[in-house]
């Protein structure tokens, strides 16, 4: 089986096969050392996997988050994300300062200021709506100069990790 | 001795303090708030009381209730834990006069040792040394010029009544004072209501070094040896130590320290656990800085080292006891460091992450302690300081309690929301860090030089994505999986398959 992957942002080839209760992989990465071999992968509880490779010993942790897959092992953590090649050409965020951007909670929290109105202009940077969370209080700016074409927060609202805030346009 | 102590607490340290009364044979009542109803202090309290809506003005912080709550449960003391009304006088006054025991000093003690230019003040009238600088607020522009050209710059506007770096500036030349006097005033007005600010002579790469004492209320006084509490962040204490790299290497220093310390809490008439605050500059010499009138959060370094339990000896002397113990017989063995556990996000901004705990690993093993109020499955509520939990080990030296807890840190595994364990593993290899170089700069310098990132494996990157792409075939082939990335399904889903075996 073939998987296009990427490991914290760097993307990946997995190739990956099981044989007799071990699976033989090979992974080359776009730019670094290729490797492959057989490695011995035993679910030992739900998502904790006892791996052993050519006689090392390695405890992996795996959970699904919302941006990936997060793996831990030896208490290093990597976000791998496994690409879909149907979705690709779906839009994702971070296309320049072109077009429609979206103002989204980085965090759970709750609004506490909204320092802007629907239809307001603003420069790239400016501050335009406050979240709190855990007694700290984080100022969401603008990605972008533009209009407030639409603004969905309000003050004292909750709001959830990656809620949509405002729309710059 | 007590039979039932109200805990007007949460989170972490009302955990601690409700093992100490278990141990004490003490019942303990713990009080809740809307968001912890399921939170680890209730489950662990012999009572409970609901004190309102999450907000902690609405709930911690209102007296009223909390005094219904004791009256209710007919408590005979109180233990206010740190932070809330710790270090609240007009709560101390409030027991006093419900004639229920404040495990903690006189409210009078607190208001005075409250007021940092009032403690300052007295450090100066019985010989302790302090940072030069003003003993009362400056406002006249002029007046400041004075002061500072006295002192000499770089100068430190600080916060009559401030804390937590509001109202702080630094000064480097005359050109800056006059801006940054406003700027400071205005920002202690907008904080605290007050816009008192001192000045105070800049120490360069300073240490904070504080001083551990305990007194009862029969005019027996010890203390207990230093903490280091350099590590900080946005003047957020992160990591600690005890002893001091710096005082263990020093012959007489400990003593030294120790002795201003207590002199400042006896003039004080303190009573009860105490923490005086120094900073100390890169030759050793150390500034009396403030008292912090209450448990202090890393009290369990000074544990791990002196053998004592704090919060029982707390509850002894609140409770009239007499404290059997002169200093010659507080000794210290070995090494202990804590690092802070914090629901927050290290390669992000170290923005909060509150939200479901999905799964909790604890570390175990030799020299280990966890201090920690969470669990598996339960949700860290947004209202509250981000900090899940304390770890802590002992070695018998530094070199062995680094070894140890980059051990443990690695044994600790939290799923569901992000923590800063990572961000310690990456401080313990500093070469600085374990030369014992530290300063409360130490962070911002470590996080700006662009805290490495371990060198990458080929093998781990290879492993990382087998292993993912071995765990999503499984996973979906399990009829249980709701196909979705969300967590909590996740967590729910490995509920429901661990609880049919």
């Amino acid at each position: 089986m073939k998987l296009q992957v990427s490991v914290d942002d760097r993307p990946a080839e997995l190739s990956f096969e099981e044989a007799s209760a071990e699976w033989r992989f090979d992974y080359r990465p776009q730019d670094g050392l290729a490797r492959s071999g057989t490695a011995s992968l035993v679910r030992a509880e739900p998502g904790i996997y006892s791996v052993l490779i050519e006689g090392l010993a390695y405890e992996v942790r795996v959970v699904a988050g919302p941006d990936g897959y997060y793996v831990d092992i030896g208490g290093r953590r990597s976000v791998v994300k496994v690409i879909d090649p149907r979705a690709l050409s779906s839009t994702g965020p971070g296309q320049g300062s072109q077009g429609r951007q979206t103002v989204t909670a980085p965090m759970p929290g709750k609004v506490v200021r909204v320092l802007i109105a629907e239809g307001d202009e603003v420069a790239a940077g400016a501050g335009l709506i406050v979240v709190e969370a855990m007694k700290m209080q984080n100022e969401l700016k603008s990605p972008k100069a533009g209009r407030i074409v639409q603004l969905k927060a309000q003050v004292g609202a909750t709001v959830k990790l990656g809620e949509l805030l405002a729309v710059v346009e | 001795m007590f039979r039932k102590v109200l805990v007007a607490n949460r989170g972490e340290i009302a955990v601690r303090i409700m093992r100490a009364l278990r141990e004490m044979d003490i019942r303990s009542v713990a009080v809740y708030s809307d968001a912890d109803r399921a939170s680890l202090h209730v489950r662990m309290a012999d009572e409970a009381f609901h004190l309102g809506p999450a907000p902690s003005s609405e709930s911690y912080l209102r007296i009223d209730r909390i005094l219904e709550a004791v009256r209710k449960h007919g408590a005979d003391a109180i233990h206010p834990g740190y932070g809330f009304l710790s270090e609240n006088a007009e709560f101390a006054e409030a027991c006093e006069a419900e004639g229920i025991t404040f495990i903690g000093p006189s409210a009078a003690t607190i208001r005075q040792m409250g007021s940092k230019t009032a403690a300052r003040k007295m450090a100066i009238a019985i010989g302790a040394p302090v940072v030069p600088g003003t003993e009362s607020a400056v406002s006249d522009p002029a007046e400041a010029r004075q002061i500072a050209r006295a002192v000499g710059y770089p100068v430190l506007l600080k916060a009559a009544a401030g804390g937590g770096g509001k109202g702080m500036r630094r000064v480097d030349s005359e050109s800056e004072l006059e801006g940054a006097l406003r700027d400071a005033a205005s920002e202690a007005e907008r904080a605290f209501a007050n816009s008192a600010v001192y000045i105070e002579k800049l120490v360069e790469r300073p240490r904070h070094i504080e001083i551990q004492v305990l007194g009862d209320r029969h005019g027996n006084m010890v203390h207990l040896g230093e903490r280091e509490c350099s590590l900080q962040r946005r003047h957020q204490k992160v990591m600690e130590e005890s002893p001091s790299p710096l005082v263990s290497a020093r012959p007489g220093m400990r003593e030294a320290m120790g002795e201003a310390a207590l002199s400042i809490a006896r003039h004080a008439g303190y009573y009860n656990a105490g923490t005086v605050e120094f900073l100390v500059d890169e030759t050793g010499r150390f500034y009396f800085l403030e008292m912090n009138t209450r448990l202090q959060v890393e009290h369990p370094v000074t544990e791990l080292v002196t053998g004592y339990d704090l919060v029982q000896l707390q509850i002894r002397i609140a409770a009239g006891e007499e404290l059997r113990l002169t200093q010659k017989d507080i000794a210290w063995r070995g090494w202990a460091i804590e690092c802070r556990i914090y629901a927050e996000d290290p390669h992000n901004g170290f923005l909060p992450s509150p939200g479901m705990l999905a799964d909790v690993e604890r570390p175990t093993g030799p020299g280990v302690r966890l201090d920690s109020g969470v669990y598996a499955g339960w949700e860290v509520p947004m209202e509250y300081d981000p900090l899940l939990a304390k770890l802590a080990v002992w070695g018998e030296t530094r070199e062995a309690a680094i070894a140890r807890m980059k051990r443990v840190l690695g044994e600790y595994y939290v799923s569901g929301i992000t923590t800063n364990i990572s961000f310690f593993r990456q401080i313990l290899d500093d070469p600085q860090f374990c030369a014992g170089h530290l300063h409360t700069g130490f962070i911002d310098e470590f996080l700006r030089s662009g805290a490495p990132d371990p060198p990458r494996s080929p093998d781990y990157d290879a492993m990382a994505a087998l292993v993912t792409a071995v765990f999503s075939k499984q996973e979906t082939q399990r009829p249980v999986d709701a196909g979705t990335f969300s967590i909590r399904s996740r967590w729910l889903a490995e509920g429901r398959v661990r609880g049919m075996r």
